[in-house]
């Protein structure tokens, strides 16, 4: 059998490729290592391990405050995913069912720009902004943060949405017009099932985008709007306990859940297809 | 279908075709690639629309008609089946748009199941499927409408050779049953010879001739034709008068044979004749046959050899001979041969 050419060279036999490697996953991983280990320390320091103990995830439990922060990040995060994913599917089918124009390369980038637009500007632009409708309309609720949040994760949902629409067979969607469906039963019948997985995956990723932010969150939020990052990122001006420790160790595994199922839907996308 | 007419931008895909497509008949669209044949499918589907002319079915102009109006299905080459659909779903896919009610439905796609030979899959996601399997589906997909047109764009070329003889059989029987009209895209000219009723060969854009399988073959109005389909001799020759629907053409060796010749032409001075290699036999040299050479080449093809002779004029002439006994053919690289040919075999081409 012809082996093909292309799998006899492999990054891999590079020499010194295996210990950057593995050096540079020791450097990523190391202090989230440390971090979780500490989230279990019996002690009040972060730094000398005095005994294994649970103690701090449950003074987190029953610190009011967190609770609070956790339930309003979940809250904002939801909403603010489910609106961006569905502003993001539009426009992925705007940008990708059409033929080609001028200035479609243009939207793209119009598109994908918050994930350029320094993220410190947009929270300054959107902290002025906000003030002032805030003096005229006298609302201070959750709907500036909710808006925000969603006006920066389009991009986001917006990518795995287009990706799935991309790789998608036109053909398919050709044939269910053939086979007497207007635009709108192929888009219900043909397009939508197939596109979500995208879908999903799009939400997800807003979600989690959402839930982990910090700096737009923090010149946006009003007194008493504290989201589980912004809250976190106070206390740890103060005192350090493992608390701390606690809480980012759970909010890591949540992350870590929420990306394992982006992984499996977005795996196994199209490769059944005939 | 009348005066069509397509350009993508500068280039014209389409250039000014007519064809008459008549009901219950399998019609082959035939052509190299880029030659216009599937954008010509694609039309009369609706997925594109002309740039000129109109498109008509049983009198009604459909060509500006969006694709899910016209009662025609289309089988696509890649099949493009729904893959988060079952087999039964795939094949009731049109009927449901259609609006047609639910036992309806699961009957008609029970009659196609068992049309296509499928019983018993119809709850198997499509994705399970083999090539071949597929394949079927696609066809009972778009029969299930029972649409008045089925166009199918070169469904068997992913198929294996084997399997795509048996379909091409199993096309036919198809066909017949169904008595829907096929319109058939193929480049593969024995794909079209086998199954066709009728045959368009065309290129660069038109039509070059239109016939049934045997007067493409034995009567191609032109080179191009002559050339794509089969094995070919040309021969430049010199009519000597006409008789009727015959013109007598002078052979460079002085011999004279009848010629038919295209309807639409009157064949005068030097002109192109085509002979099949399996129209011709080689003999031992003789004055009584039309034409003479040397041989220098013999291939075996098992079936039939083949004999290269070159003639006077250093023309190269191919002879089919059927390997009608079993050993060698009798002639080796260097005999001289006499060339003798059957009645009414050459055919003078329009230049």
């Amino acid at each position: 059998m012809a082996r093909n050419p292309a799998r006899n060279f492999s990054i891999k036999r590079l020499p010194g490729f295996a210990t950057i490697a593995m050096l540079s996953f020791f450097i990523l991983y190391l202090p989230i290592a440390t971090l979780v280990v500490y989230a279990f320390n019996a002690g009040t320091s972060i730094a000398a391990w005095e005994g294994l103990s649970l103690r701090w995830f449950l003074s987190a439990w029953q610190n009011q405050q967190v609770i609070d922060a956790s339930i309003r990040s979940l809250q904002i995060a939801s909403v603010a995913a489910i609106i961006a994913t569905a502003c993001a599917t539009l426009a992925a089918l705007a940008t990708t069912r059409t033929t080609p124009y001028r200035g479609l390369t243009f939207k793209y980038s119009l598109l994908n720009s918050p994930l350029l637009v320094p993220e410190i500007v947009t929270a300054v632009a959107l902290l002025i902004l906000f003030s002032r409708i805030k003096v005229w309309t006298g609302y201070s609720g959750l709907g500036y943060l909710i808006a925000a949040h969603s006006a920066f994760c389009v991009p986001f949902a917006y990518l795995p949405i287009r990706a799935r629409l991309e790789n998608m067979d036109l053909s398919l969607e050709r044939a269910a017009a053939d086979l007497y469906a207007t635009p709108f039963k192929t888009f219900r019948y043909v397009t939508l099932p197939l596109l979500w997985p995208g879908i999903l995956a799009g939400l997800m990723l807003a979600f989690v985008i959402s839930l982990d932010d910090v700096v737009i969150t923090e010149f946006v939020k009003s007194g008493g709007q504290d989201t589980l990052p912004t809250y976190m990122l106070g206390q740890l001006r103060r005192v350090v306990t493992p608390e701390m420790n606690a809480i980012s160790t759970v909010f890591l595994m949540l992350s870590l859940a929420i990306v394992t199922v982006f992984f499996f839907i977005s795996r196994n996308p199209q490769k059944d297809d005939p | 279908m009348h005066g069509i007419k397509k350009w993508f931008g500068n280039f014209q895909a389409v250039d000014d075709v007519s064809l008459e497509i008549r009901p219950n008949e399998f019609f082959t669209l035939l052509g190299p690639s880029g030659c216009g044949k599937t954008t010509l499918l694609r039309m009369i589907a609706g997925f594109e629309l002309p740039s000129e002319g109109s498109i008509r079915l049983d009198g009604a102009e459909i060509a500006s008609l969006l694709p899910n109006q016209r009662p025609v299905n289309t089988v696509f080459q890649n099949y493009a089946l729904f893959p988060h659909l079952s087999v039964a779903e795939n094949i009731g896919f049109g009927l449901k748009m259609l609006g047609q009610p639910k036992a309806k439905i699961a009957a008609a796609v029970a009659e196609m199941l068992k049309l296509v030979h499928l019983e018993g899959r119809g709850n198997d996601p499509v994705t399970q499927l083999s090539g071949g399997q597929q394949q079927r589906v696609a066809l009972a997909r778009a029969l299930a409408p029972r649409p008045k047109v089925l166009l199918l764009d070169e469904p068997l070329s992913a198929l294996d050779l084997k399997l795509r003889k048996s379909m091409q059989i199993e096309l036919k029987r198809l066909q017949s049953e169904t008595g829907i009209t096929f319109v058939f895209v193929t480049h593969d000219q024995e794909e079209a010879l086998t199954m066709s009723d009728r045959i368009a060969v065309m290129s660069h854009g038109t039509v070059r001739q239109v016939g049934e399988p045997w007067e493409i073959y034995d009567r191609p109005a032109e080179r191009f034709v002559a050339d794509f389909i089969g094995d070919t001799n040309f021969l430049d020759v010199d009519v000597v008068a006409i008789e009727g629907e015959r013109a007598r053409v002078r052979l460079a060796s002085g011999a004279e044979i009848p010629a038919t010749f295209p309807a639409d032409i009157r064949p005068e001075g030097r002109v192109s004749i085509v002979i099949r290699p399996e129209h011709a036999r080689a003999v031992a040299p003789s004055p009584a046959a039309p034409l003479a050479g040397t041989v220098h080449d013999v291939v075996y093809l098992g079936t039939d050899t083949h004999l290269h002779v070159r003639l006077a004029d250093d023309k190269t002439f191919l002879v089919r001979q059927q390997n009608a006994r079993s050993g060698p053919c009798g002639f080796a690289v260097g005999d001289s041969v006499g060339i003798e040919l059957s009645d009414d075999v050459a055919q003078i081409l329009r230049d």
